[in-house]
């Protein structure tokens, strides 16, 4: 077995039989990452057609082209490295204008200074990944600038290493760490704003609440006095 | 930013924003670690965006954890690549 083999055979697979097209050996490659894959589609297009296509399309590119893998990164690497560029093709069919993910990091806008300074950790988890909470997380990833997002759908989403993600970007080390800290800000940013009403709505709620209990205990006390300390 | 931001000396808030990411995966180098840290002893805002940081992604971590692909698309996917008989 050589090093490459032997790469591939710690994630789990056999490349001899991947490149024979051993169908039950290509369906638990399918099996382990096409919810990874599917993931990252979906967060970065939105439409479920969209993912879905990009999903196949990844699969069937990996089907094709494992005679020629080569086996100097890892499999799963070359496969969101598919996944990725099949993504941004489609964004970049559908919105021509956006920026190249390729653009040097210097022209992004620099570190978004924090606005929002509350302390959200509070929240109970049940409430800070409610349904509607998950949703405000979507919607805040789908704001960040498309060379932002696929970092940190990498990352923070499917878990790859920041080297991982640089050769599945074609990045420099630095430049995922930069762009990962830049996305990391920002989504941090929109969620303060967020979870940072809900705290408020509690402790205006938890103020009321006090202020209605002291009302009724003053209350109490008052018809005690009244009633001049009978039983 | 409230009071604490006022009283305290922006500029190096400034200049760490930057480590928080570093800091909050562990990867900060333990001289710049210990310059943050001593920092946010004083700093309400920065153990904040810190603490808010943290916490924004390890929500992102456990919603994505949560999240399957759609059994219909996995169907159609298996079906596209002629492995259904494999669909567990």
């Amino acid at each position: 077995m050589n090093d490459h083999e032997n790469k591939v055979e710690a994630e789990g697979f056999s490349l001899p039989a991947l490149q024979k097209g051993d169908p039950e050996e290509f369906s638990r490659l399918v099996n382990a990452y096409s919810s990874k894959i599917y993931r990252l589609a979906i967060k970065m297009l939105t439409q479920q057609q969209d993912a879905e296509d990009v999903l196949q399309e990844t699969f069937l590119k990996a089907y094709r082209g494992l005679k020629s893998f080569d086996g100097r990164s890892k499999i799963s690497t070359w496969l969101f490295r598919i996944a990725t560029n099949e993504a941004l093709m489609v964004l970049r069919r559908k919105h021509p204008e956006i920026i190249s993910i390729d653009e040097p990091v210097e022209r992004e806008e620099g570190e978004q200074e924090p606005v929002q300074i509350i302390d959200w950790c509070c929240l109970p988890e049940n409430e800070l990944l409610s349904e509607e909470s998950k949703v405000r997380l979507d919607a805040a990833v789908q704001r960040l600038p498309e060379s932002l997002r696929v970092v940190f759908l990498l990352r923070d989403i499917n878990d790859l290493s920041t080297h991982e993600t640089a050769e599945v970007l074609g990045l420099s080390d630095t430049a995922v760490k930069t762009r990962l800290s830049r996305a990391r800000l920002r989504l941090r940013e929109g969620l303060s704003a967020y979870f940072g009403e809900r705290v408020n709505n509690l402790r205006e709620a938890q103020h009321d609440h006090s202020m209605e209990r002291s009302t009724k205990n003053r209350e109490k006390m008052l018809l005690r006095s009244k009633g001049g300390g009978k039983k | 930013m409230n009071e604490t931001t006022k009283r305290h000396e922006h500029k190096s808030c400034r200049q760490l924003l930057g480590s928080l990411s570093d800091y909050v995966d562990g990867e900060l180098s333990e001289e710049l670690c210990s310059m943050l840290e001593h920092h946010m002893e004083d700093c309400e805002d920065c153990r904040i965006v810190v603490d808010t940081l943290r916490k924004t992604v390890s929500l992102y971590h456990m919603a994505a954890g949560s999240e399957v692909i759609p059994s219909d698309i996995r169907q159609r996917l298996y079906k596209s690549l002629n492995i259904e008989e494999y669909l567990e």
